[in-house]
C-alpha cells in the first residue's frame, strides 16, 4: 500500500522511477574505480549531461527511450527523414496519423510525453547544417545512422573539434549500426582511439552485380531492377534526375524491369522489390535494433557517470560486434587507430605564416621544416588546388598559384593539406597570418 | 571522463594540435584523391584534364593506346569520384560512342572493379590501368556490347576491321560510332 501511495504522489513517484538506477550510482560496485564516489553528486551530473543523437529511425528510436530511461534528462535529436508508412513496424514512437511527419519532432514529442521530466530538443534536417559551435555544447554523440557518409561527416567534425586546452572538446562518439541480423557498437575518444576513418574498411561493400550480367544475362528480378536503375534510365531519362522517393520514377523503374523481366522470362519483380532494390533497403529487424541500442546507451549512462568501465577506454576493446544470422555470436576487441588515418592520423598544426610572401616561398619553406622534410608537396585548401607535382596537366594549371602572394590564396586560419610522395600521410597546416 | 582526459594531456606532452578560426576542411575523399593523383602513373598513352583544377574530384582521361587493335584512336573517360570515395568506387563513364564489347553505346564500362569488386585499398591508378587494358584485351566473355562481343568471339578479323571502321566514324551493323582517331 505504501508503494502505490507513493506512485501517486507527484515529486516522490518521479524519484521512485528511478530507484533501481539510483541505486547504481550512489554506492560503489564490484568494477568501479577506487576514486570514483557515488553519490547525488553522479545522479546530478547524469541528468545535466547534454546529449545528442543523431537520427531517429530504427536505432534512434530505440536509444531515445533507452537514454530517457537511464536518467539522461536533456536530450537532443537530429534527423532529416519524414515517417513512411514502412516505418511503422520497427520505429514503435510513430503511429499511422503520423506518417509524413518530421521524424525527429514526433520522437522528441513521444518520449517528453512518457518520460516526464526530460527535455528533447529536435532538429530536422541535415547534421551538415550545424557548425562546430552546435556540436559543441554536448557532453557526447550518439550515432543510430544507416549511412556511411554521415558517420564519416560527424566523425571528422568531432575530431577537427578538439583542442588539446579545452577538456570538453573531447567528445566521445559512440556509434551503433545494424544490418539484418548483424551489428556493432563502437565507442571512439576522437583523436586518442581508432576513430570511423580508420575503421572504413570494417563497413561491407555493397553487393554488386557485374555490369555484364545485368546487360546481358539477368537471372534474378533484382538484376532486371538493376538493368532498369542503371542502364534504362540513363537511356531514356538521362537528363531527369532521378529521385527514389518518387513515386513516379520508382513507378517507371518498376514497368522498365517487368518487361524486362518478361522478355528473360524471370517472375518475381514487384513494386515494393523494385524499391527495396533501388534504394538499397535491407530488411531491418527490429530485435537487432534493440540489442545494439541498448549496448550504446549502456556505454552512454557509464560514460556519463563513471558508474563501471566502458568501451573505447583506451588500450582497450572498443569495438563490439554482434552476429546473429548465424546462431549467436559476440565478439568484442580493441580496434587500432591507424597512424596514417586521413583524419585522426594528423591533426591540423598551426603554422604562421608572412601572407605576403608567395606560395613558391612557402613550399621552399616546407622543405626545411624539422618534422618533416616536405621536398615535393602537393598542396590544397577544401576549396582550392594551390599547386600539384602532378599529373602534368594539374600541375600546369597550378603552376601561376606560385607566384601568387598567400593572402590571395588562403584566407587567415585556412587549412592546407600536403601531400608528398615521400609520406604515406598527408600534413594539415593551418595557416596563421602574421601580425 | 576525467580520467580520460588526463590520459590524453598524457599522450599529447609533445604534440601541438591547432586552434583558432573555424574554417573549411580538406574532406577525406579529396585527400584521398590527392594521394592517388600523386600517385598516378599515366605514361605516355594517358593524360587527364581538369575542368576546374579547384575540383580534383571530377575530371577527364584520355587513353591513346599505342599498340592492338584500338592503336591510333583517342578514347576519353569521364571520372566523377564523391565524398564517399573510397567506400564507394570512382564513376567512369565512356564520352564517346565507340565500338567496343565491354562499354555500351551510353559509354558504360564493364570492368570489374569499378563494380562488384571495387576495394577501398584500390586506388585510381588500379582503375586506369584496368581501362587501358580493355583495349589491349577486349573481353568478349564480359559483354556490355552484345554485338560487338559475339562479332569479337566468331570472327576476330572481322572484328579488327569493324572497331577500324567504326574509329573512323563509320557504321557497324546499322550502327553509326563516333570518330576517334587522333
Amino acid at each position: 500500500m505504501a508503494a502505490d501511495s507513493a506512485l501517486t504522489n507527484g515529486a516522490d513517484s518521479q524519484r521512485l522511477r528511478w530507484k533501481y538506477l539510483d541505486r547504481i550510482l550512489s554506492r560503489p560496485g564490484p568494477f568501479t574505480d577506487p576514486d570514483w564516489e557515488p553519490g547525488e553528486a553522479v545522479i546530478e551530473g547524469l541528468s545535466r549531461a547534454k546529449i545528442l543523437v543523431i537520427g531517429a529511425g530504427g536505432l534512434g528510436c530505440e536509444i531515445l527511450k533507452n537514454l530517457a530511461l537511464s536518467g539522461f534528462k536533456d536530450i537532443h535529436v537530429i534527423d532529416m527523414d519524414t515517417i513512411d508508412v514502412s516505418n511503422l513496424n520497427r520505429q514503435f514512437l510513430f503511429r499511422h496519423a503520423d506518417v509524413g511527419k518530421y521524424k525527429a519532432d514526433v520522437a522528441a514529442r513521444f518520449v517528453e510525453k512518457r518520460v516526464k521530466g526530460v527535455k528533447i530538443t529536435p532538429y530536422c534536417g541535415k547534421i551538415q547544417d550545424k557548425d562546430e559551435d552546435y556540436y559543441m555544447q554536448f557532453a557526447m554523440v550518439v550515432c543510430g545512422l544507416d549511412s556511411i557518409e554521415a558517420r564519416r561527416w560527424i566523425n571528422a567534425t568531432l575530431v577537427g573539434l578538439f583542442n588539446e586546452e579545452d577538456p570538453d572538446s573531447l567528445k566521445p562518439l559512440i556509434d551503433g549500426g545494424t544490418e539484418g541480423f548483424k551489428g556493432q557498437a563502437r565507442v571512439v575518444f576522437p583523436t586518442m582511439t581508432s576513430c570511423i576513418e580508420c575503421q572504413l574498411d570494417m563497413h561491407a561493400p555493397r553487393a554488386a552485380v557485374p555490369l555484364c550480367t545485368l546487360a546481358t544475362i539477368p537471372r534474378q528480378p533484382q538484376h532486371c531492377i538493376e538493368w532498369a536503375h542503371i542502364i534504362a534510365w540513363e537511356e531514356e531519362r538521362k537528363d531527369i534526375t532521378l529521385d527514389t522517393d518518387d513515386p513516379e520514377h520508382i513507378t517507371w523503374l518498376f514497368q522498365k524491369a517487368l518487361k524486362r523481366a518478361q522478355e528473360f522470362n524471370i517472375s518475381g519483380v514487384t513494386y515494393s522489390m523494385t524499391q527495396g532494390v533501388v534504394k538499397n533497403i535491407i530488411p531491418a529487424i527490429a530485435s537487432t535494433n534493440a540489442i545494439v541500442a541498448a549496448s550504446c546507451c549502456n556505454e552512454a549512462f557509464k560514460l556519463a557517470t563513471n558508474s563501471n568501465p566502458f568501451l573505447g577506454i583506451p588500450e582497450t576493446d572498443n569495438y563490439m560486434m554482434y552476429t546473429g544470422d548465424e546462431s549467436i555470436y559476440t565478439y568484442t576487441f580493441q580496434h587500432i587507430k591507424k597512424p596514417d588515418c586521413p583524419v585522426c592520423g594528423n591533426l591540423a598544426k598551426n603554422l604562421e605564416v608572412d601572407s605576403k610572401s608567395t606560395l613558391q616561398e612557402f613550399i621552399d619553406s616546407l622543405a626545411e621544416r624539422p618534422e618533416a622534410q616536405l621536398k615535393k608537396p602537393t598542396i590544397r585548401t577544401e576549396a582550392k588546388s594551390l599547386y600539384y607535382q602532378s599529373p602534368p596537366a594539374l600541375e600546369e594549371q597550378t603552376r601561376p598559384n606560385l607566384s601568387k602572394k598567400l593572402s590571395e590564396l588562403v584566407s587567415d586560419g585556412e587549412e592546407v593539406a600536403i601531400q608528398d610522395p615521400a609520406f604515406q600521410i598527408a600534413f594539415k597546416f593551418k595557416l596563421v597570418f602574421k601580425k | 571522463m576525467l580520467k580520460i582526459w588526463s590520459m590524453k594531456q598524457k599522450q599529447q606532452q609533445d604534440e601541438s594540435a591547432a586552434t583558432g578560426p573555424k574554417k573549411k576542411k580538406v574532406t577525406a575523399a579529396q585527400l584521398r584523391v590527392q594521394k592517388d593523383l600523386s600517385e598516378l602513373s599515366l605514361g605516355s598513352t594517358m593524360k587527364t584534364d581538369f575542368p576546374n583544377p579547384d575540383d580534383i574530384l571530377n575530371f577527364t582521361l584520355t587513353i591513346e593506346p599505342d599498340e592492338g587493335m584500338y592503336k591510333g584512336g583517342r578514347f576519353n573517360f569521364n571520372f566523377a569520384i564523391n565524398q564517399n570515395f573510397p567506400h564507394d568506387p570512382p564513376k567512369v563513364k565512356c564520352t564517346q560512342k565507340i565500338y567496343h564489347p565491354n562499354i555500351d553505346l551510353e559509354g558504360n564500362v564493364c570492368l570489374n572493379i569499378l563494380r562488384e569488386d571495387w576495394k577501398p585499398v584500390l586506388n585510381l591508378n588500379a582503375v586506369i590501368v584496368g581501362l587501358q587494358f580493355l583495349f589491349l584485351e577486349p573481353n568478349a566473355s564480359d559483354p556490355l556490347n552484345k554485338e560487338a562481343a559475339e562479332d569479337l568471339k566468331s570472327n576476330r578479323e572481322g572484328f579488327k576491321r569493324n572497331v577500324r571502321s567504326a574509329m573512323g566514324g563509320g557504321a557497324v551493323k546499322g550502327q553509326s560510332y563516333e570518330r576517334v582517331l587522333k
